[in-house]
């Protein structure tokens, strides 16, 4: 049988700023047959979006395809003229972005948008089309499939934009159909639908796919095949069983081994060693944003009566889906935003709700570090100058004294010392994640709080991290708050996992009793939908009652 | 092993032609506002030529104005006046606007609020017609012209200042530094200045030839440097009339004006990429 797709000897250039070419895809050869899903799999910069991009004929802006082939049904996308390849998007070859959210316009009704592809290549009249994408709605499980066309794009949730933004590529019956790591910005809950909903339709109409993640739980629901990508060049190519269960290729073991969940193995802790004071305590905190209203409380409440402890030497995860405001607690507890009522203890000791009152001992003491380093380092400071600020502030550190310090600092997160004349934009992801957890040690504090610090970064990066946290509270003795969505990593580091939903606590498990502990329906829920690294994983949940 | 001296490009302060040429420029017209006029071959007041609007000669370099002055002298004058006024003006509005922009932008609250009101209710004054009554109200001397000017360019370099500011005050930096208990000071210089200095010069740059334009106003309407002498603008107006001849009493001081204000722009827009954007 003829494959839909031959890509051969694919190779991408790269022309930066200062006229280097750099290449980015070095010869990537594999198939496609008809009605196959292939999954590009890889970390951030593997090439595995430039590589379903040129599917299309497309490159991003500076990039060209310097050498190789890529048929489609025969017919060669590289050599073709621009105005060849317009008319084999949509309708040959379709496209579903990562965010939906961004590739909708905002100002034009969601049914539109979605038949638009049919009034650009003229394949059908309007009625027709109308009637299709209502279909294609409701393949897609979308509520109300009648009338959700005639919503605008705020008005559905991101999980039914991502359904949506499917069906606008699906309108023109294509062959092949490009998925761009369409559920990474969802929630858990949310992406089993969004995937449930893909796999079928797909498995329906016998549309190959191309589907684009650097998550392999997910891949492994819906691909056939899988291609592990490294660097622009192609790793492993094989059945999505066998990447699974028998990967030949170091670095496929090696992703799969930062997916395994590994629990959180603590040296067995004297019972009597435990203080009777938490090192951190919340009681009943309420906070939120707006005006104040009669009932002292603010006009949009995003935390109601959260309570939580944290034992020295411990670490507490606080997990929830997006809204779930678990990075407002973080903040609540940092005093960033004041608690309206409730109050948080620091060794047993009442601090003051706004991080103005507090002394510079409270503040030293307590540490808080973001999820995305791009925006917690100062672009215009080198690294020295970020690590040594909190050095002079709360240490009075001067000089060689303080070049020595940051020096040590760089070190324990496993930097370079040179690393502290660049700038940030100079380093990788990862390496501007170490450097912000690098600022809150060099306060000395005894509590830090982690929002979603590896949320951003790759597997492998993030299971550098997770070390490296560890590794740093068995020499520093230290205690975090991890707040993250993600129920592996917590699973990783901490000793209890509070699970919250709407601003308020769900309940508080032992890390040893994840995920099958949960009592409550919501954790029950939340733990079910996090996808296993099993190829049958999505067709033994149970559908969510909608 | 061979001796390296820090010299600008070892450092990092790498300049392309153009910036340098216009650096170039900037910093001849400077000296000559600051030596210029030790060097002037006849009095700028004293009419040294039975013609008017005289020919380039040997005695009168750039030729005579519309009353037989000496065109040289007066422009090295004028120098000092343009350069001057406009420059002292331009720091001033640039850096009392940033600063009070930035503040503004961090404290928030009732501060912003009044000061931005204050500000706007003011910039809703005409630039030419505050001016006039200012200067008419207190006489016209440097120090009155260069805090008119500045009081009158003020409100636009803060409006833009704080615009900046807010966005930058919501990064993640900022509130890691709030977090560390850091006071507005500190976060003002070091974390919200360096991430603005582009777009501020850039505003400088305009601001300062926005300055020139109106002080060549002032001056057409009497309001501005006194007669015998005369910066730049009012040397043009002065010799219009020469135009109709191609004197080179009213071309000169033109090309003067033309060089240092299209200097001072590409100067700015061709700034090291170290000093102009350290975040790129």
């Amino acid at each position: 049988m003829q494959n839909l797709v031959e890509i051969r000897d694919l190779r991408v250039k790269a022309t930066t700023d200062a006229g280097n070419v750099v290449p980015i895809i070095k010869g990537v050869s594999f198939d496609i047959a008809p009605g196959e899903i292939v999954a590009l799999i890889g970390e951030s910069g593997s090439g595995k979006t430039t590589i379903a991009l040129t599917l299309m004929g497309h490159t991003r802006k500076g990039c060209d395809i310097s050498g190789g082939e890529v048929r489609i049904a025969g017919r060669d996308v590289v050599r073709m003229s621009e105005r060849q390849r317009q008319s084999l998007r949509g309708t040959e070859v379709a496209y579903v972005p990562q965010s939906a959210a961004a590739a909708f316009n905002p100002a034009l009704r969601l049914l539109d948008q979605v038949i638009e592809v049919a009034r650009i290549h003229d394949t059908m009249t309007m009625p027709q089309a109308r009637a299709k994408a209502v279909e294609l709605f409701r393949a897609l499980a979308l509520p109300d499939p009648e009338n959700i066309g005639k919503r605008y794009p705020h008005q559905v949730s991101g999980g039914q934009l991502q359904r949506l933004a499917a069906a606008m590529a699906l309108i023109g019956d294509p062959k092949l159909v490009i998925f761009d790591e369409p559920t990474t910005a969802l929630d858990v809950t949310t992406q089993i639908e969004v995937l449930r909903a893909f796999k079928s339709v797909m498995r329906d109409r016998g549309m190959a796919g191309v589907y684009v993640s650097h998550d392999l739980a997910v891949v492994a629901q819906i691909a056939d095949r899988i291609v592990v990508l490294k660097g622009g060049q192609v790793q492993e190519i094989g059945d999505t069983a066998q990447i699974l269960h028998e990967p030949v290729h170091p670095y496929t073991n090696e992703l799969l081994s930062a997916f395994e969940p590994r629990s959180f193995a603590r040296p067995a802790r004297p019972a009597e060693v435990t203080p009777p004071v938490p090192v951190l305590e919340v009681q009943g905190v309420h906070a939120g944003y707006g005006p104040t209203g009669p009932n002292g409380l603010p006009y949009k409440m995003v935390l109601r009566n959260v309570s939580c402890r944290l034992e020295k030497g411990c670490n507490l995860g606080v997990i929830g889906e997006s809204g779930s405001g678990k990075s407002t607690l973080a903040r609540s507890i940092a005093g960033l935003l004041p608690p309206a009522r409730g109050q948080v203890l620091l060794d047993g000791r009442r601090l003051e709700p706004a991080s103005a009152q507090r002394s510079k001992e409270d503040l030293r003491r307590m540490q808080i570090v973001f999820q995305l380093a791009d925006t917690a380092l100062n672009p215009a400071r080198s690294i020295g100058d970020i690590i040594g600020r909190p050095l002079s502030f709360y240490h009075g550190l001067r000089g060689a004294e303080k070049q020595a310090r940051i020096a040590e600092l760089l070190e324990m997160v496993r930097l370079p010392r040179a690393m502290a004349h660049r700038l940030p934009g100079e380093l990788s992801g990862g390496q501007k994640q170490r450097v912000n957890f690098a600022r809150a040690l060099a306060a000395k504090p005894e509590v830090i709080l982690c929002d979603e610090i590896t949320s951003a970064l790759d597997t492998v990066v993030a299971a550098a991290v997770i070390e490296l946290l560890k590794e740093l509270q068995r020499e520093l003795d230290l205690s975090y708050v991890f707040i993250s969505h993600d129920l592996s990593t917590v699973q990783a580091i901490c000793d209890e996992v509070m699970v919250m939903n709407g601003g308020e606590t769900v309940e508080t498990l032992r890390a040893a009793d994840l995920p099958d502990g949960a009592r409550h329906p919501y954790s029950k829920l939340l733990f079910s939908s996090i996808p296993q690294l099993d190829t049958g994983w999505l067709d033994s949940v149970p559908a969510r009652a909608i | 092993m061979a001796v390296t001296f820090p010299t600008p490009r070892r450092l990092g302060y790498r300049m392309n032609l153009t910036g340098a040429l216009a650096a170039l420029v900037v910093l001849v017209w400077a000296i000559v506002a600051i030596i210029g006029p030790w060097f002037m071959t006849h009095d700028p007041g004293e009419i040294v030529d039975f013609e008017y609007f005289g020919p380039i000669t040997k005695q009168l370099w750039l030729g005579s104005d519309y009353l037989g002055r000496d065109m040289f002298s007066r422009i090295l004058m004028g120098a000092r006046y343009t350069v001057g006024i406009s420059l002292a003006s331009v720091v001033l509005a640039c850096a009392s606007g940033v600063v009070l922009g930035m503040t503004a932008a961090v404290t928030g609250g009732w501060f912003d609020t009044v000061l931005s009101r204050l500000l706007d209710a003011l910039n809703s004054i005409p630039s030419k017609l505050f001016g006039l009554v200012m200067v008419a109200a207190v006489g016209s001397s440097i120090p009155v012209l260069i805090l008119v000017l500045a009081v009158i360019y003020l409100p636009g370099a803060y409006r833009f200042a704080r615009a900046l500011a807010v966005n930058i005050n919501t990064m993640d930096y900022v509130t890691v530094a709030r977090a560390r208990g850091e006071r507005s000071p500190y976060l003002i210089l070091n974390e919200i200045l360096p991430n603005m200095t582009g777009p501020v010069l850039a505003d400088v740059g305009l601001r300062f030839v926005f300055i020139v334009l109106l002080l060549s106003g002032l001056s057409f309407l009497g309001l501005g440097v006194q007669p015998p002498y005369a910066d730049w603008g009012s040397l043009v107006r002065e010799n219009i009339g020469g135009l109709p001849f191609g004197a080179p009493a009213v071309i000169v001081p033109s090309i003067a004006i033309a060089s240092l204000t299209i200097s001072v722009n590409l100067l700015i827009d061709n700034l090291p990429t170290k000093i102009r954007d350290r975040s790129e």
